[in-house]
């Protein structure tokens, strides 16, 4: 493993963040406490609490999960989809690294900047409402898991995309649905019976639920449900990933 | 042993389209490699499969001795690539891009060589400009500079003065020239047959995938070069006598004659033609001898090949 070429990725990758850091920090700030005013206020003064827990804070694993998923697939897609477009991509394949010491710098950046958003989140929200963690070792686990795993997922879309606009595709028509319908804002315990089955289906549903438990200790569907359903993803991702790197697909033509 | 060894690689891109068909080719430690040929020769898919962008479809290509595909990392940290389109990053500021490049090759930072291939490219001034703010020329200095970074000890320059003025190519010929010094191989691409004339050890010339010829620059230029005899005469004339006919004289504007000879042959026929000049009547004034350049000899192999095929 070279880490040091690595290291000078993920370095490079960090600098551009950090270069809009005002930005980066205050854009979760802001929309987390508008969610907060909406959600919050408008709904939450028809429902106080689910199952024990105020709505308010209820809707805080939810909203943290929400913006740690797109931050890391738009990190992770934007980060290598920028170089094949600026064509500095060819330093990258004529330097001495294989391609997953590519993926570990680029998918570490992503995820490390969409972990940094979810804890501004976490930190923003204990302005709005009491929050105790009961698990704070497992939500950080959980956190990290899906900051990493979307991230990896985001660079594959950045490999397959041949434009800006295939770029948004997948994440505005499949995830940002997903994740909406995912039991951010509700308990999918609340749906009909019907519409409970088919979340069921939605795999973003175990991982708010799971990250939810680590919150509260309760959760939609069994906490070992969601570990394999992250493992899963994460899994598939890694084999796309390998599948990608035998072939050379999209990036050596 | 040779810097870079390739033995019959080929390259067949998605659809089909063969680039390389059987290249075969041995860069000595040290020289200096002028490739010419006209576009869509494959000039670039050689030099992005000896550097690591695309995959040749079969054939070995070794750098330093190590397969630049199972031992990618060996022979990678080895060479430095300028590319042919100006690929950088638009906000990156030139010295961080520059560190950058030093750093994907997993090497440790050096202020003191940074700056130094930064004063010798003329950038040391625009070191803390983005590169959005330079010219197209200083861009091109900059992507000299990435290749640099890690130390190379084989440079592929791919174009490296297109588009660039007189006075920069000069410079750049200079910094190629003392990289020679140093010992660094060096393999460059261009249209420009007086570039592979200035600089350059040998000559190879590629078209429709495959090296028609790589040969010492002189040899070839004498081996390939026919030249050309100016004779002046004392009384100008308006016709070419019959009797020189074999000759296939050529009448100068100013009267006189142009002998064309082939300096492979081995009797140039100049000591003959003379004699018949004399027998003719004619009185030679003077004469004078010109080299043809590469570029004829260049543009002759090319059609050589294209009547083969
Ligand atoms: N990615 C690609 N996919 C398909 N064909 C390609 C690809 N890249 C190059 N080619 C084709 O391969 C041939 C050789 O291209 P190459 O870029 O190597 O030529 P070149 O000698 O560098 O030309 P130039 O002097 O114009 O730079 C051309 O016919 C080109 O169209
Ligand atoms: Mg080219």
């Amino acid at each position: 493993m070279n880490w040091p070429a690595i290291g000078s990725i993920y370095s490079h990758e960090m600098m551009r963040f950090f270069r809009t850091l005002m930005q980066s920090f205050l854009s979760p700030v802001i929309s987390t406490s508008l969610y907060f005013v909406v959600f919050g206020a408008a709904i939450g003064s028809r429902i106080d609490e689910v199952e024990g827990v105020s709505y308010g804070a209820f809707i805080v694993p939810g909203l943290i999960m929400l913006s740690v998923i797109t931050q890391a697939i738009s990190n992770g897609s934007f980060g290598i989809f920028f170089p094949k477009f600026t064509g500095t991509i060819y330093e990258l394949l004529s330097a001495p690294i294989n391609f997953f010491e590519i993926v570990i710098g680029f998918v570490g950046a992503a995820a490390t900047k969409a972990l940094f958003i979810g804890i501004v989140i976490l930190g923003t929200s204990f302005l709005f409402v009491d929050l105790t963690i009961q698990h704070p070792a497992a939500m950080m686990a959980f956190m990290v898991m899906t900051g990493v795993s979307f991230a990896l997922f985001g660079f594959i879309i950045g490999i397959w995309a041949k434009n800006f606009e295939q770029l948004q595709l997948v994440p505005l028509l499949i995830v940002t649905p997903l994740i909406f319908l995912g039991g951010s804002f509700y308990s999918i315990s609340m749906l009909p019976p019907f519409w409970q089955t088919i979340a069921l289906l939605n795999p973003v549903v175990y991982l708010i639920s799971g990250f939810r438990w680590a919150f509260f200790g309760m959760a939609d569907v069994p906490i070992a449900a969601s570990l394999l359903a992250i493992a899963a993803f994460m899994a598939i991702c890694l084999g796309v990933v390998w599948w990608i790197f035998r072939t050379g697909w999209r990036i050596r033509s | 042993m040779a810097m870079v060894q390739i033995t019959d690689a080929r390259k067949s891109y998605e659809g089909g389209f063969e680039a390389l068909r059987g290249v075969n080719l041995s860069i000595e430690q040290g020289e200096i490699l002028a490739l010419l040929g006209p576009n869509g020769a494959g000039k670039t898919t050689l030099i992005s499969a000896i550097c690591g962008i695309t995959q040749p479809t079969s054939g070995l290509i070794q750098v330093g001795g190590h397969d630049v595909v199972r031992d990618y990392r060996k022979a990678r940290a080895l060479v430095g690539l300028v590319p042919q389109e100006i690929n950088l990053e638009p906000f990156a500021k030139v010295r961080s891009t520059v560190e950058f490049s030093r750093g994907l090759f997993g090497l440790k930072r050096d202020d003191a060589l940074i700056e130094r291939i930064l004063r010798q490219l003329s950038l040391w001034d625009k070191r803390d400009n983005s590169v959005r703010e330079l010219s197209g020329g200083m861009k091109r200095r900059v992507l000299i500079a990435k290749a640099l970074a890690h130390e190379p000890r084989v440079l592929f320059l791919d174009e490296p003065t297109a588009g660039v003025d007189v006075e920069l190519r000069r410079d750049m010929w200079d910094v190629v020239a003392e990289m020679k010094r140093d010992g660094v191989t060096i393999i460059l691409t261009t249209h420009y047959i007086e570039e592979a004339e200035a600089i350059a050890d040998r000559v190879g010339v590629i078209n429709k995938g495959q090296i028609l010829l790589v040969e010492e620059k002189a040899s070839l230029m004498q081996r390939m070069g026919q030249k050309t005899l100016r004779i002046e005469l004392t009384d100008p004339i308006d016709a070419i006598p019959s009797s020189l006919n074999e000759y296939a004289l050529i009448r100068a504007e100013d009267g006189g004659l142009i002998y064309t000879y082939d300096t492979r042959a081995e009797r140039t026929g100049i000591g003959r033609l003379m004699a018949d000049l004399s027998e003719a009547g004619l009185h030679v004034r003077d004469v004078s001898t010109a080299q043809n350049s590469l570029e004829d000899i260049f543009v002759g192999l090319v059609a050589q090949q294209e009547d083969a095929a």
